[in-house]
């Protein structure tokens, strides 16, 4: 008994000098297992008189409870030490790259046609595709470009040896559309865009023979130039994302609409402050004759029609300036777009 | 159409700038390409003449000249090889400053004093390149005179691209109508004249084809000088329009073309053989035309003809034997009434575009040849002397065109346009532009239409003039009003745009390539079909039209790897063009494909470690990707096949449902070798409407009992295919198998030759109870014991 504060003592020495949880264990064995040096102490007390053996017993007691603290402090720490050393020795260089596919990129061209589509799709037009080798009627006849118009030496068109042609612009699914709607029996409102490839037989710096356009259509019992006006405005603002972009109409020429307009807009400005004009789209109120080839009553409707340049929006729109780059297919080109 | 805007101004003359000028036509609808300044600023020259001219003492190439400039002389030093005493010339004097501030100062050149510069044409801005020598002026040229005002050089040159409709604006005369109607101001109509005929000479023409030409105007002139001298002022105005000067009757007529519109002719009278008849061409008829070529004319084609031969196409071009010599003395003058659609597309036809084929196309004034012959008569006479006779007219009355009337509704105006505008803001808008207006009620016109706007001709066309002229930046903005109404979309229907997505997740880039491509290329790939072929390619290399998606893709991976870019992903979508055989009957599909191709390593560059090649499973993955994106990839399947332009042992055609829709495999070494290409390339294209085409999902009910999985390791031949053991597990293993999941393919040691291992795992569950291991194990028998009954695969122990 009288050695009890210095086997504690002890004890607790050897508690601080264990370095990990074997010995630490070793260090309980030793002193507070069945045979450990203070749990005998408990058989001495046997030889105590029995007023004398609750006082000792607590004492005893006490001292195994010191030591097992000690240990349960020591153990945490150790515990705590490990797992310090454990994660030091996980740390990781989180600059380096990331693994896996990188991510590729859309075609600015299709980027500009699903956007120019998706705003009109929003409003409640839906989207029409074409054949691209087209035949005389639907690329030229219907929509009011006789065989002897002056229109068509303008076209610079591709034939097939059949006498089809490369449609030279998206204008042709105008017809197969109204010409399916009056086929389905199905009235107007008809309102649609046709995004899709032209062909010209011209190429040069700003001219490739294989282009996109996107057209629309808007068939209705009250369909006027005013609202042509305030569509398209509202459209090529929301395209650049620009409030303010001037747009104004120039009085033009296509043969399936009357009347015809060809829209500018701001780009840049002159020395002067005065606004320089870029031209982008053609436009117009169908004309009554393409109704009629398609089948429409031209004194019950009334429609619009527009179409747009899409390499000439991308170019815009991203700064590109030669056409001809979006053809090449260079990666270069390409993994700049998203 | 080029013009001067000092010669539209003496015939409407607004109070407004250039620059306001051009705008405002522009926004008429003539819209301006460009306008120059016929001269740039510059100052102080004046006509001088050379009163004499020596050899400098010093110099070789120099002249020391003396030069009149009316009161004074003065000693100019000048190295001009055309110096010579009596030329008229620009003289910068001292004091002058000629373009880009060139100021002219006494000096001495070679010891001897020049007082002053003689010019040429390229010093006075008159001309881009070098003249080689000094400008020569007219000997009539008054010396003294300032040169600016001389050549009434402070003119602007506007350019306007004129639509095709409006053929009416191609002259002067035109171009101050719509100045006028737009600017209201008043056209001032030169003084044209009648010339009354001094002699009885005329000559024989006829008609044999009164619907393309109802009207012929013609005129004999006698003792006419053609080798009189065109004055300056109508040299400058042609210039101005882009018109050279050649000789008084040829300018003439070109003068009256650009002032009216009416294109014309001056024949040399002693040519003609006969009498003029204007006929159809007989089939293989030849004509020699200037430059000495022959065209060989079709019996479609209009001609001008005289008794032995023909003279020119009419309304295009004169032949040979139209011309005037220097030396002619006698003039036929024609001015002659072509119908459009007669002349539309001849001078195409012929690999010809003249001023007149220009205008005919368009549609000339059919009532404007009697004025444009006494307008051209005048000037010739004026210039080259000689008699008139007098005008014979030919017309076939019934042929020309007939006055046309249009009726005007007001409520047309405000449907079309969308702004009610009232009758009296209506009408003058079009009587600016020479309308006639007849109301037939309050709110109806009767309009009758000038003879020279061709473009007009029902009433949508009077409403676009009136939306013209009232500006149509000046019409309301309205917002399109429709029922809000909900339409189906196919749920079933992915949007291409999602796939290309799911391509783009995974690596791919966007290519887009031509429709067309060289015929070598399509050979080399797709050697058992024809490709549709262009009438009129740009190239050969651009001539015949894609039967499939890879041509264009291989040549984008060429075009790539040759600029340093070694691991390529590209995809592509667009439509293909296959000529369908059917006995005699031949149908063209041309449907939308969607492709890609890879090549280089599987995994982008990386601090990883380098990885492997791409092989055909990777591209198959990308593949099998979009049929789950689509959620149909059950329906697939791959099937080892050949194609020409594919490895034979590594490519497969792409099924659906069975129906082949599609190609994957690796580029054959050959054709790789042949588009010099060196590194393995895999590809594959497949019918993006079939791929588009999914359907709904139909949910399955969650199991709350659990899997059961049992492995095999099967030992086959190694020409069997493990799709072929999927389907025999699949069609034994009863209806509570889940999945099929191969994990390992394995032949070398250990496998007996010729043979190869597949290790599958097969997982079964039931929706409403916990399998048994006797159920299982029954499975696992017949599949089992199916498997080495059909493809003689045996467990491998």
């Amino acid at each position: 008994m009288e050695n009890l504060q210095a086997l504690t003592n002890a004890a607790l020495a050897a508690v601080e000098a264990a370095t990990d949880a074997a010995s630490l264990d070793q260090v309980r064995v030793q002193y507070l297992g069945k045979k450990g040096e203070i749990s005998l102490l408990m058989q001495e007390l046997r030889h105590l008189s029995p007023e004398e053996k609750p006082k000792a017993g607590a004492k005893i007691n006490e001292a195994k409870q010191g030591v097992e603290a000690a240990i349960r402090a020591r153990k945490e720490l150790l515990e705590s030490a490990a797992m310090d050393a454990k994660l030091a020795a996980e740390s990781i260089d989180v600059s380096l790259p990331g693994r896996g596919e990188d991510v590729g990129s859309i075609h600015p061209v299709t980027r500009t046609m699903e956007r120019i589509s998706e705003y009109f799709r929003t409003i409640g037009f839906t989207v029409e595709a074409g054949p691209e080798i087209e035949d005389d009627f639907h690329n030229f006849e219907a929509l009011n470009i006789p065989d002897h118009h002056p229109a068509r030496a303008m076209h610079d068109t591709f034939y097939m040896k059949d006498g089809s042609v490369l449609r030279t612009h998206t204008s042709p699914v105008q017809i197969r559309t109204m010409e399916r709607f009056v086929a389905e029996n199905r009235n107007p409102p008809i309102a649609i865009v046709c995004p899709g490839k032209v062909y010209r037989c011209d190429s040069d710096m700003t001219h490739s023979p294989m282009f996109h356009q996107v057209e629309g259509l808007y068939v209705a019992e009250k369909a006027s130039f005013a609202d042509l006006k305030s569509l398209l405005s509202d459209f090529l603002r929301v395209f650049f994302e620009r409030d303010d972009l001037e747009v104004r109409f120039r009085p033009s020429y296509f043969p399936f609409t009357e009347p015809s307009a060809e829209v500018d807009i701001e780009w840049g400005r002159n020395e002067d402050g005065s606004i320089k004009w870029l031209e982008v789209l053609g436009c117009g109120m169908v004309h009554p004759d393409v109704f009629r080839h398609a089948g429409i009553d031209p004194e019950k409707y009334t429609g619009f029609a527009f179409g747009m340049g899409v390499e000439r929006f991308a170019m815009l729109r991203y700064g590109v300036r030669d056409l001809r780059q979006f053809f090449e297919n260079d990666i270069r080109f390409l993994e700049q777009f998203k | 159409m080029k013009f001067s805007e000092q010669w539209l101004r003496t015939w409407v003359n607004p109070d407004a700038t250039t620059e306001e000028l051009v705008s405002k036509i522009t926004m008429a609808g003539l819209e301006v390409d460009e306008y120059t300044l016929v001269a740039p600023a510059f100052s102080g020259v004046v006509v001088g003449e050379i009163v004499a001219c020596e050899q400098h003492p010093d110099a070789d190439k120099l002249r020391v000249t003396k030069v009149s400039h009316g009161t004074e002389e003065f000693q100019v030093v000048c190295g001009a090889p055309n110096a010579r005493v009596g030329i008229k010339i620009p003289f910068a004097m001292v004091g002058a400053v000629l373009p880009g501030n060139f100021k002219i100062k006494k000096a001495k050149l070679r010891g001897v004093e020049s007082l002053g510069m003689l010019c040429g044409a390229d010093e006075i801005g008159l001309a881009e390149e070098r003249a080689d020598g000094l400008l020569e002026l007219p000997v009539d040229a008054p010396v003294g005179e300032d040169i600016r005002t001389y050549l009434n050089l402070n003119d602007t040159i506007i350019d306007v691209d004129l639509t095709p409709n409006r053929g009416d604006c191609l002259s002067i005369a035109g171009l101050a109508r719509e100045v006028s109607a737009n600017f209201l101001a008043d056209v001032t109509v030169p003084a044209i004249e009648d010339v009354i005929a001094t002699i009885d000479d005329t000559f024989e023409v006829n008609l044999e084809a009164p619907e393309q030409c109802p009207r012929f105007v013609g005129r004999v002139l006698r003792n006419v000088n053609v080798k009189a001298e065109t004055p300056v002022w109508m040299v400058e105005r042609l210039r101005r329009s882009g018109i050279r000067s050649i000789d008084p009757v040829v300018d003439v007529t070109n003068y009256v073309m650009i002032e009216l519109g009416t294109p014309m002719h001056g024949y040399d009278l002693d040519r003609l053989e006969g009498c003029i008849n204007v006929r159809l061409a007989e089939q293989g008829e030849k004509l020699l035309m200037l430059d000495g070529t022959e065209q060989t004319l079709n019996s479609n084609t209009l001609v001008i003809a005289d008794e032995k031969k023909v003279l020119g196409i009419a309304g295009v071009m004169g032949g040979e034997h139209s011309g005037v010599n220097a030396d002619a003395t006698s003039i036929f003058l024609e001015c002659a009434f072509f119908d459009k659609i007669a002349i539309a597309g001849k001078a195409r036809a012929y690999g010809l575009h003249t001023d007149a084929s220009h205008r005919f196309e368009r549609g000339v004034d059919y009532q404007m040849q009697t004025k444009a012959i006494e307008r051209a008569t005048g000037l010739i006479l004026e210039i080259c002397g000689g008699e008139a006779g007098p005008v014979v007219e030919v017309a076939v009355e019934e042929n020309l065109p007939k006055a046309k009337t249009v009726i005007l509704n007001r409520s047309k105006v405000a449907s079309l346009l969308g702004v009610d505008l009232p009758a009296d803001q209506i009408a003058p808008l079009l009587t600016c532009l020479g309308m006639e207006l007849t109301a037939t009620s309050e709110d109806q016109w009767s309009v009758a239409v000038p003879s020279w706007r061709f473009d007009i001709s029902i009433e949508e066309d009077l409403v676009e003039e009136v939306g013209r002229i009232y500006g149509y930046n000046n019409l309301p903005n309205t917002m399109p009003l429709a029922e809000l109404r909900l339409q189906i979309i196919d749920e079933a229907k992915i949007d291409l745009s999602e796939l290309r997505r799911v391509l783009v997740a995974r690596g791919y880039r966007e290519a887009i390539n031509f429709s067309f491509i060289d015929p070598k290329l399509h050979t080399l790939f797709d050697p058992e079909r024809e490709a549709e072929p262009l009438a009129n390619p740009i190239s050969s290399e651009m001539s015949v039209m894609r039967t499939s998606l890879m041509p264009g893709m291989v040549s984008t991976l060429r075009h790539n790897l040759n600029r340093q870019q070694n691991r390529i992903r590209i995809f592509e979508s667009g439509q293909i063009f296959i000529r369908n055989a059917r006995g005699t009957e031949s149908s063209l599909t041309q449907d939308l494909w969607m492709g890609g191709a890879i090549c280089g390593s599987r995994d982008p560059e990386s601090w990883h470690g380098a990885g492997s090649s791409v092989d055909f499973f990777d591209l198959k993955g990308d593949v099998e990707a979009l049929f789950a994106r689509v959620g149909n990839a059950a329906e697939y399947s791959f099937r080892a096949a050949q194609r020409p332009a594919l490895h034979p042992g590594q490519c497969a055609e792409i099924l659906r449902n069975g129906e082949v829709v599609g190609v994957i495999g690796a580029l054959h070494p050959k054709v790789a070798k042949a588009c010099d290409i060196n590194v393995p390339v895999y590809l594959f294209e497949i019918s993006a409407d079939v791929l588009v085409d999914g359907s709904v999902t139909s949910f399955r009910e969650l199991s709350k009992y659990p899997e059961v999985r049992r492995d095999m390791a099967l030992v086959l031949d190694q020409a069997t295919p493990e799709a072929d053991v999927e389907a025999v597990i699949r069609e034994q293993a009863g209806e509570w198998l889940r999945s099929i999941r191969l994990f390992d393919v394995y032949s070398g040691k250990g496998v007996e030759e010729g043979k190869k291992s597949l290790a599958l795992g097969v997982t079964w569950r039931h929706a409403e109870r916990t399998l048994t291991d006797e159920e299982i194990n029954a499975s696992f028998a017949a599949i089992t014991s199916a498997l080495a009954d059909k493809l003689g695969a045996a467990l491998r122990q």
